[in-house]
């Protein structure tokens, strides 16, 4: 009893742990979850017009960002049981991996904004403003939604730079693998918001 | 501690997710891609959410968890289809 005791003086527990980063997403669900609402409210009021701002939108280039968030939730998760199965370096290999793939969403995103932008095609351009207040929610909505998520997803990456040294120095290991199934938790929710952002933005018309 | 009872999924499992949620994917850009109407908005909608639900259940543990966190999420889910359906209630009918 006593032996135990002193063995567990460090107050590592890694279900509250969890339960800690479940609250935080349900504060990141809300946040999207608002931004969902306003955007089917104004989507409700402005049909015809979101409907020929949504095929502005490349449907290509979407779809290949979503796969690329799809393979990089499995590598993540891959990641995680190759450190419970004390395989260290597949696990290494897959955060790494997932790093990767999240900066090649991010490259993707910037030439498909990149575009939007060269197009004049942007909050408060002259020619956004122009157009229907309809076409100028939606791109509003469209640069900041999608803004918001690349800015979770570069956050995901500091985040999962930090796990990979972690695992790297031994400190995330097969006994205490909290920070990565929570480092991974917050990767999931970025695929879950896209999966939402996906269709609602380029596919719906 | 109840470090030995800690379910491990399996790499294949993990590939089987992924293909299932790609398979749903492109299903859902097929179905966009035919006008169907209002039906668009729905299928797509649905589909999206069995992939978050599968993303929920296996990619983020919910299934294989202590049951705590699949009752927190599902309040906190739970909570927000409320306010959908009280906001949309106000445009309905106002």
């Amino acid at each position: 009893m006593e032996q135990n005791h002193v063995a567990h003086t460090d107050h590592f527990d890694p279900v509250a742990s969890k339960i800690g980063m479940w609250l935080f997403i349900f504060t990141e669900i809300l946040l999207f979850g608002g931004l969902f609402i306003v955007y089917s409210v104004y989507r409700f009021n402005h049909q015809v017009e979101f409907h020929l701002a949504a095929e502005e939108l490349d449907v290509t280039l979407g779809l290949i960002n979503t796969i690329i968030l799809l393979v990089s939730s499995m590598t993540v998760a891959i990641s995680i049981t190759a450190l419970q199965l004390g395989n260290k370096k597949l696990s290494l290999i897959m955060v790494a991996v997932t790093i990767i793939l999240a900066l090649v969403f991010l490259v993707n995103k910037y030439f498909e904004w990149g575009a939007k932008i060269h197009h004049d095609i942007y909050p408060g351009s002259e020619f956004l403003m122009s157009l229907s207040k309809g076409d100028m929610l939606f791109f509003g909505l469209y640069f900041f939604m999608t803004g918001l998520h690349a800015i979770h997803i570069i956050v995901g990456v500091a985040l999962l730079g930090v796990v990979f040294v972690k695992i790297k120095n031994g400190s995330v290991n097969q006994n205490r693998y909290s920070l990565l199934e929570n480092g991974g938790l917050y990767w999931h929710l970025v695929d879950l918001i896209w999966i939402f952002l996906f269709p609602l933005f380029y596919l719906i018309h | 501690m109840s470090e030995h009872k800690n379910h491990i999924s399996s790499y294949k499992s993990h590939i089987v997710v992924l293909l299932s949620l790609i398979v749903l994917t492109i299903l859902t850009v097929t179905i966009t891609s035919v006008h169907l109407g209002p039906f668009n908005t729905a299928a797509a909608m649905l589909i999206a959410s069995i992939k978050a639900a599968i993303v929920l259940l296996y990619f983020m543990h919910l299934k294989f968890d202590e049951k705590i966190y699949r009752f927190m999420v599902t309040l906190v889910l739970a909570i927000y289809v409320v306010v959908i359906i009280i906001t949309f209630f106000d445009y309905l009918y106002r």
